[in-house]
């Protein structure tokens, strides 16, 4: 596809004054699936069947880094209903895969880098027989001492995890005088703990051979195309040869950008030539898709006595596990936006992700955002401090504005509200000021900890940004085609992408963008799937602004198309192209259906600059604040978030109550890392893959949300739609940290928030000694 | 693999079903029953994912054996929607924005139905009570709990 396509202005839509219909943009318009999915007839890909289809397994390494001796499959193959056992010798081509960098096998072959990955598979009648077959494949190992700290990683001498070495991607943001110096100065490390997505529908997909040698996958995916150009060139397939079709998603976060069983669900269909269905449980959940990056950062910030910002330094490290995955643009995202939604003259980020034997970390809600933003929150609250100002003046005196440059010279362009909307959370409703003397409502809940007595009841701010769509050069474009045709009832359009409904509810916003800019109502979304072009990814919170750029896009073609049609009839022909639509005198115009294929490109950005990382390099921005009300029993160091309160920029709400429900939902998430999601490793190795060990948050431990839902409508996006996805889950952790922070005194310098942390005031310590802003391949032990 | 066969009061009507003996009653409803409403989300009884009514019991059918559930009445959220007709808790769920990706609806849906049955005017503390059991990873719970109200009102009163 040419770059070269035009640009569409997009404006706000124009008025319909004389056609009307309901579910437009604007309206908290009903999702198309709501109905299907209350009564349990929605199909998740774990609920697929086909005729004949076998069950699908893997056996995965026990060992964090080892090298692999042998592998004996002959005992397996003899078991009862096995169809087919395959390792790495058995695959078509030598093929790398891999989200951003190809690094990963699709079996291991002669060495495993982390618990869990992927050794060898099975197919067998059920999966029971599968399981067995699995486990009676001998594998001899030889393991070796894995590598689980990322610093150490990056010294001198560290074994090479991977022929390159063991730097995924480095970033350097240096923006102003980078020796700045201030009157008042702030400093300390931070810590992020490993969180899971934990989207509720495990992985699963269902392959199907097809008679010309090519295969047909269903599959639960956040973005299909991305999947085919991995997948095809690992079954040594031809893209024509392999069709994905988007199953039911049962919820995604970022954990299903990468491939999991997609790969080895075709392989094993196409070499027993029956459909296979794998889908995982829980636990293997956990091994089988990547994870938050967990992060270590050192900050340092000066201020001017009255709190202006003078500088920010800071190096992060994040753990990237044992392959890639999107690292580089998580720890990209990690040091653009490390000073936050503030004007900081002069800053210096040394960002830097490192292979380790830890689980591959990739994307997740917030995407490198959320770790820098708990720490530069954190100081910007120490400053605050420092200078005997609050914590809200602090962030409106700082705050971005339109035109202002964040550290890497990009100005903000559009929408920028950022001291608006810390002043309007700061003004929303409060809770009631008292502490409940009931249990239930207190730490500890149905425990019966507390009526009331060693209970603290604070308050803490935060504010968070990140970029919307892909940046720093990416040609990002989705894809919508629009048929137009008429039946007995009147006309109909059918609208076809490939856009990924993972639960955010991209359905109802192509659905409300068609109904407004067609003017009817009868709208029907075709599956999604690999014969219509490429919606790029249900991530960055980009689909509003893409997909329903791309659908809009192809509606006014139509609609300019049937214009054309009626032109050459001879009559007067309406100035809004709706009517034709409305009047049934006009129905003779859809006699043949009238279909377009629009692709929908938002401006270019800048490529990444590698020596300063300074560039134009994000399309337009995010931002949100959160005030988080918490109470604390100090004596058993168990919090209670009791009211959240955000206000958030959004563009332009599509759908109000979707809208809602993704701010609610992100909080939620925001909640879990703040005090209770972590994937607890110890040698590489998990030690709580299960819903029953991995705390999250439930319908006691969730507060009421407060959301003052702030619209700016940006010029550039569609309708002024930003998107809202991330923000909601970037400043709430650090704002709960903040207000249990000013409970309890402790510095509290990782999350989650342990209850040892609270009442021994703990502090999490790496063991490196590092200047913020320093290289961190030159740590040395502290 | 020692099977059996079991025969249910399945949604209203007699089913029978051989299933293994180590099976839940979860994998028979889906694998054996052809009923994929219930959901298999985490597999130990934490998530309520595969809520369903077990002769007037609220159960995890993923901690129920199949072979245990032999001769009772068991009603999914299939059992919910008479002839096509949402049930009002379904409904409520669609009209409060309930429902994001829907893995833990089904579950839900036939918890927010035990719970209305047996109290058809719960307060919020018994409301998130009585979900406690069930983890929605999308929606943060705040439409659920406005849902369970609107059909509180809207049917049981």
């Amino acid at each position: 596809m040419s770059r070269s396509a035009p640009r569409l202005t997009l404006a706000p839509p124009r008025p319909g004054a004389r056609v009307k219909v309901r579910g437009i943009v604007g309206e908290s318009a009903e999702r198309p699936d709501a109905v299907a999915k209350v009564k349990g007839e929605f199909a998740y890909a774990s609920d697929l069947r086909e005729e004949g289809m076998l069950a699908g397994h893997t056996l995965r390494s026990p060992h964090a880094y080892a090298r692999i001796r042998s592998i004996d499959v002959t005992r397996a193959e003899r078991m009862p209903g096995v169809r087919a056992v395959m390792t790495a010798k058995d695959l078509p081509t030598r093929a790398l895969f891999g989200l951003m960098k190809r690094d990963q096998p699709v079996l291991a072959a002669d060495v495993v880098r982390y618990v869990g990955e992927p050794v060898a598979l099975v197919a067998a009648d059920d999966m029971d027989q599968a399981k067995a077959a699995a486990r009676a494949i001998a594998v001899e190992y030889e393991p070796l001492r894995p590598v689980t700290d990322p610093v150490a990683a990056l010294q001198k001498g560290a074994p090479k995890l991977h022929p390159q070495g063991n730097v995924i991607e480095s970033v350097r943001v240096a923006y102003g005088d980078l020796g700045a110096s201030a009157e008042v100065v702030v400093s300390g490390e931070y810590e992020v703990g490993m969180q899971d997505q934990a989207a509720l529908g495990p992985e699963a997909g269902l392959a199907i051979p097809r008679v010309d040698g090519g295969v047909t996958l269903h599959i639960a995916t956040q973005w299909l195309h991305e999947d085919l150009s991995q997948i095809a060139p690992c079954l040594g397939l031809p893209e024509e040869k392999v069709r994905l079709v988007l199953s039911g998603v049962g919820g995604a976060f970022g954990a299903r950008e990468d491939l999991s069983l997609q790969i080895h669900c075709c392989l094993l269909a196409l070499r027993t030539k029956r459909p296979v269905r794998m889908a995982y449980g829980r636990e293997e959940s956990f091994y089988g898709h990547v994870h938050r990056h967990p992060a270590r950062m050192w900050y340092e910030h000066g201020a001017t006595a009255s709190g202006r910002l003078v500088y920010v330094r800071a190096t992060l490290v994040l753990d990237g596990g044992a392959y890639a995955s999107s690292s580089g643009a998580v720890i990209a995202n990690a040091a653009c936006f490390a000073a936050g939604p503030y004007r900081v003259p002069n800053a210096l980020i040394e960002g830097v992700v490192a292979y380790t034997n830890g689980p591959p970390n990739g994307a997740m809600r917030g995407f490198g955002a959320v770790q820098s933003c708990f720490a530069y929150e954190a100081q910007m609250d120490r400053l605050a401090a420092a200078c005997g100002i609050g914590p809200v003046a602090i962030r409106v005196l700082n705050g971005l504005r339109e035109g202002d440059p964040i550290i890497t010279g990009q100005a903000m362009e559009g929408s920028a509200p950022v001291a608006e909307i810390v002043r309007r959370c700061a003004e929303l409703p409060a809770s009631s000021p008292e502490i409940p003397s009931d249990p239930l409502l207190l730490p500890g809940g149905t425990g019966n900890l507390t009526h009331g007595e060693g209970v603290a009841r604070a308050t803490g701010y935060a504010a968070g940004m990140k970029n919307v769509c892909y940046s720093h050069g990416f040609d990002d474009f989705a894809t919508a085609r629009v048929r137009l045709e008429r039946d007995e009832t009147g006309a109909i359009a059918r609208v076809h992408t490939a856009s990924a409904e993972v639960g955010q509810g991209v359905v109802t916003v192509m659905l409300q963008v068609a109904r407004t800019e067609l003017g009817i109502e009868r709208v029907q979304l075709e599956t999604p799937d690999t014969t219509v072009g490429s919606a790029g990814s249900s991530s960055a919170s980009r689909q509003t602004w893409m997909s329903g750029g791309a659908v809009q896009a192809a509606c006014r073609e139509v609609l300019a198309e049937l214009r054309e049609r009626a032109m050459s009839a001879g009559r007067t022909v309406p100035e809004d192209p709706r009517e034709l639509l409305a009047d049934p005198s006009w129905a003779g115009l859809l006699d043949e259906p009238l279909e377009r294929t629009a692709t929908y490109r938002h401006r270019d950005t800048d490529p990444r600059d590698k020596e300063a990382g300074q560039s134009n390099g994000h399309v337009a921005f995010l931002f949100a604040a959160h005030r988080a009300t918490v109470d604390v029993d100090l004596d058993t160091g168990l919090v209670r978030v009791v009211q959240v309160a955000t206000a958030q920029d959004v563009g332009r709400a599509i759908n109000p109550l979707a809208v809602v429900g993704q701010i609610e939902g992100g909080i939620a998430q925001g909640l879990g890392l703040a005090v209770m999601e972590e994937i607890q490793l110890k040698d590489g190795q998990v030690r709580n893959a299960s819903f029953t060990d991995y705390l999250l948050p439930t319908i006691l431990d969730m507060p009421p949300v407060v959301a003052d839902v702030v619209e700016h409508p940006h010029p550039d996006a569609p309708y002024g739609a930003k998107g809202v996805g991330e923000p909601p889950t970037i400043s709430s952790t650090p704002a709960i940290v903040a207000a249990i922070r000013a409970a309890t005194g402790k510095p509290l310098n990782r999350v989650p928030v342990r209850p040892d942390d609270i009442v021994f005031g703990t502090e999490a310590r790496s063991g490196w000694k590092i200047v913020p802003g320093q290289d961190p391949a030159k740590a040395v032990r502290a | 693999m020692t099977t059996r066969t079991i025969e249910l009061h399945l949604n209203g009507e007699r089913r029978s079903a051989e299933v293994a003996t180590h099976e839940s009653l979860l994998t028979a409803l889906r694998e054996r029953f052809g009923l994929a409403g219930s959901k298999n989300a985490c597999e130990q009884g934490e998530c309520g994912s595969c809520s369903v009514i077990m002769d007037g019991e609220l159960v995890c059918s993923c901690l129920v054996l199949a072979a245990a559930a032999d001769g009772k009445q068991v009603r999914t959220v299939e059992g919910l929607s008479a002839n096509g007709e949402m049930h009002p808790v379904q409904r409520a769920y669609v009209e409060a924005g309930a429902v994001q990706c829907g893995f833990c609806t089904p579950g839900l849906i036939v918890a927010t139905e035990a719970l209305l049955r047996a109290n058809p005017e719960p307060s919020e503390a018994e409301v998130r009570e009585a979900l406690a059991g069930n983890i929605c990873r999308c929606t943060g719970y705040g439409r659920i709990l406005e849902a369970v109200q609107r059909a509180a009102k809207g049917t049981y009163r």
